[in-house]
């Protein structure tokens, strides 16, 4: 078989089997999100952590929670990197230094998992899986409990209850991240990643030079890293290192990981607001976005165009063997696509066209299908812009799913897509009119700007990823970054919380024949379209700079 | 006495975090360390003669402490990591697909050089090892990339007022000794040119190199266990000669450390280079 008809199976089969799972594993979102039962476990957490699980909360102690409870997440993680040379496994790493501590906070708890860092030289042990990887479940739980918040919105009329994100939290944790995650590493381990407590062992190889066999609790970080769609990996090199992702097939196991909570989301949407068709027009949205773009980006690297490429014969620099270079550029698309960040390959060495690709699936504002939760909210709010447009065009009152989208919703709405670009844009300006700042490049020229282009695009999106060439461990861009990071996670997580209070407020329109059909393939096309659209009036003028130039010249 | 309720969340909000760490953060990680320690999940280091020689899933160098491929083992892909796969600074080269012009001097902590000229003079070192021809498109036969910089007198337009080979310090040969009928100068080392548009310059090598793109090509983290079956093939003459050994017995160890791909299209096939390597030794 050759390695194109290998690589086309390998997209065809995620394809397949997410599509088998989106039912299942819908319905079981839809059960974590609606049941009115506690465990005997859940129900002792809430005592511990004296809350009523019965009781509801408006949208504003909604979203005054989350923000209380990302707080304290983005200040004890601070501390606890602050003081690492005084814990347990540290390795013999001293404290993390005050800026790099923020950005890696900040990075962690935003869901972005942006590592200024590489793990193997600056983190022990018990930082990673006692700080980093609880955020890990915790961010991605936070990200679905929000995106529950405003499915509730829809869903509900005439109240102010959007539920109580305590409750969520526990909920999203114990009965969806932690189960699979379980599952997940025990496979990782079987297929040969390190879950261990060594502190790495040093060997003579057989040429009689000296190699550390690194070691620490991999596995288990991987499997809620991919889950969850944060990102950060355990080591520099993230999933290519084989210690994370061994084998052809773990990659495979890594990318579904990645897509399974977003893709099906939609199917819990769509049950929750009472018509399994709105969640397919959802999926479907998202789906034809995210192929084309699988599609688009496996073109690009396999075909090698650019002169490294010809003169190599492949895009093979920054692949590893075992993955090969198509299953590696589906990799790229999955992991940009969502919010995750984690990385198999580098992206930097892509094709020119190939590497902007990967930058263009985070400008879509990763809604195809986006992050866990980010991602579904993030198109639910394009949803009501596209109806809104689509309201425009024939002069009538827009609405969704029975709730009118006036002057209020629309605000929210568009505060929500104002605020990524506001900060991707002004920030790699910033960048690039400050002299220190360019230093951090590696490249000269237009790949340097995309250096720094995708820098602030990865962290405001809240994606992680890097063209890594640059030296983002400086003053400025630990804390520019991590500005971008905090900002592009909290504000659209407030907008979108608004918006569901004052949907959730609503008493339902009755649907008319004037009624927009949102579950038909025009409303799906016209949805592609506005994000298209969208994207393309914002981000074009930067791409034309950074990865467009260089491919073209 | 009843906290306001500002106070009262971040009390809940610290509560859960502390719950959580406690069950993901501990708990979790160590119920997956105990069950990787079950037989068949655990995997242990390869050994030599009762001593761990490194690990099957992490690649090494076998070359001398020079530098210089040792010719009687099978050869590990460039790396990217430290000084070539440490694992303790994993790394890619991040360097991109137009990143083609080196920077020339003679001072060596300045000195540095493009993508194209590492592939190229990489290519050229592997052809010349295995006697096969090193040569590959955009690449001068003395193994740099082969780049033209032309100025021209209105920019990027107008009639070719200079042009200098910027890969080739003087006092090289310009690989080629006119362009559009314009002399080719060498590059003069510690000069920084500007002004000019970068040409790669293709070449008549062929399109598929007889050096795989593996041989030439850094990895992703740096520590590849791993080369293609081509790379693989390339090496055997090599190898079973430095050993004295049948060319058909070290292709059947070739075969026996190859992962194909799984299920018939997952991964790429891979021979795993230190477990070949070990088996050679105590062939």
């Amino acid at each position: 078989m050759s390695a194109t008809t290998a690589g086309v199976l390998f997209v065809v089969s995620l394809v397949v089997v997410l599509a088998a799972a989106y039912r299942p594993a819908g319905d079981h979102l839809y059960r974590v999100f609606t049941g009115t039962r506690h465990s005997r476990v859940e129900r002792g957490v809430y005592r511990v952590i004296g809350v009523d699980p019965a009781a509801e909360q408006p949208w504003g102690i909604y979203a005054r929670s989350v923000l209380a409870f990302s707080a304290i997440s983005l200040l004890l993680l601070y501390a606890f990197l602050r003081l690492q040379g005084h814990l347990l496994l540290s390795l013999g790493f001293d404290d993390v230094p005050p800026e790099l501590s923020w950005n890696t906070a900040v990075s962690f708890m935003t869901n972005t998992n942006w590592q200024a860092y590489s793990g193997e030289s600056t983190l022990g042990h018990l930082v990673q899986m006692a700080g980093l990887a609880v955020q890990n479940f915790l961010s991605a739980a936070v990200g679905i409990a929000v995106c529950v918040a405003l499915v509730r919105g829809f869903a509900r009329s005439r109240t102010e209850h959007l539920g109580n994100f305590w409750v969520d939290l526990v909920r999203i944790c114990f009965r969806v991240l932690l189960p699979v995650a379980v599952v997940a590493a025990i496979v990782f381990v079987a297929a040969g990643a390190a879950q261990n407590f060594s502190s790495g062992q040093e060997i003579s190889t057989l040429t009689g030079g000296t190699q550390t066999i690194p070691g620490g609790p991999a596995a288990s970080q991987e499997a809620i890293k991919l889950l969850g769609t944060n990102g950060g990996g355990f080591w520099n090199v993230n999933s290519a290192h084989p210690l994370s992702n061994p084998t052809g097939w773990t990659n495979w196991i890594q990318i579904f990981l990645i897509l399974l909570i977003p893709v099906s989301l939609p199917r819990a949407f769509g049950r929750m607001v009472g018509s399994n068709k709105q969640g397919y027009a959802i999926l479907a949205a998202m789906g034809t976005i995210a192929i084309a773009s699988v599609a688009l980006l496996n073109l690009s690297n396999g075909l090698a165009l650019g002169t490294v490429p010809t003169a190599v014969g492949a895009a093979t620099e920054g692949t590893e063997t075992r993955f090969g270079v198509l299953q590696s550029a589906t990799f790229g698309a999955a992991t940009t696509l969502t919010s995750t960040g984690a990385v198999d390959s580098f992206h930097s060495s892509y094709t020119s066209f190939g590497g902007g690709l990967t930058m263009l699936n985070m400008m879509l504002g990763e809604i195809a299908p986006g992050g866990t939760g980010s991602g579904l909210y993030g198109m639910l709010v394009i949803a009501v812009i596209t109806v809104f447009v689509a309201g425009l065009m024939v002069g009538r009152t827009p609405e969704y799913l029975g709730k009118k989208i006036g002057s209020r919703e629309i605000k929210f709405a568009s505060l929500y897509l104002l605020t990524t670009p506001a900060l991707v844009l002004v920030g790699t300006a910033v960048a690039m009119a400050t002299p220190g700042a360019r230093d951090s490049m590696l490249s000269s020229g237009s790949h340097g700007f995309s250096e720094v282009l995708y820098a602030f695009t990865s962290a405001s999106n809240n994606n992680g990823s890097a063209f890594a060439g640059l030296s983002a461990n400086t003053g400025f861009y630990n804390t520019a970054l991590g500005i971008c990071m905090l900002l592009g996670r909290l504000l659209p997580i407030i907008f979108v919380l608004g918006l569901a209070g004052s949907l959730a407020r609503q008493r339902p329109v009755p649907e008319s024949a004037g009624t927009l059909k949102t579950y038909q393939p025009l409303f799906v096309g016209m949805l592609v379209g506005v994000v298209v659209i969208v994207v393309a009036l914002t981000f074009l003028p930067a791409l034309a700079l950074g990865p467009i130039a260089e491919g073209l010249s | 006495m009843r906290l306001p309720s500002w106070i009262g969340q971040h009390l809940a909000a610290l509560r859960v975090l502390l719950v959580m760490t406690v069950v993901l953060g501990l708990a979790y990680p160590l119920l997956i360390t105990a069950v990787g320690q079950l037989p068949g999940l655990k995997h242990d280091l390869l050994a030599k003669n009762g001593r761990a020689v490194g690990s099957a899933l992490i690649g090494q160098s076998f070359t001398d402490t020079d530098g210089q491929a040792l010719p009687q083992y099978f050869q590990s892909r460039p790396s990217a990591a430290g000084d070539g796969y440490d694992p303790l600074s994993t790394s890619a080269s991040n360097l991109g697909p137009e990143d083609i012009v080196d920077t020339l001097s003679t001072d060596e902590e300045t000195a540095s050089q493009s993508l194209l000229t590492q592939v190229c003079s990489r290519s050229l070192a592997v052809g010349e090892l295995e006697g096969v021809d090193g040569s590959r498109p955009y690449c001068t036969s003395d193994g740099v990339g082969a780049v033209l910089g032309v100025w021209r007198a209105d920019g990027a337009t107008g009639r070719i007022t200079q042009v200098v080979s910027l890969n080739q310090a003087a006092p090289a040969r310009p690989f080629v000794s006119e362009y559009e009928g314009v002399e080719v100068e060498p590059a003069e080392p510690d000069t920084e040119y500007s002004g000019y548009v970068a040409t790669p310059i293709r070449g008549d090598a062929p399109d598929h190199p007889a050096v795989p793109a593996d041989a030439v090509t850094a990895s992703a983290s740096g520590l590849d266990p791993q080369i293609s079956v081509a790379y693989a093939d390339l090496q055997v003459a090599r190898v079973a000669r430095e050993r004295g050994m049948d060319t058909a017995a070290v292709r059947k160890l070739i075969g026996e450390y190859t992962d194909g791909r799984t299920l018939g299209f997952i991964g790429e096939p891979g021979v795993d280079v230190l477990e070949l390597n070990l088996a050679l030794d105590e062939a």
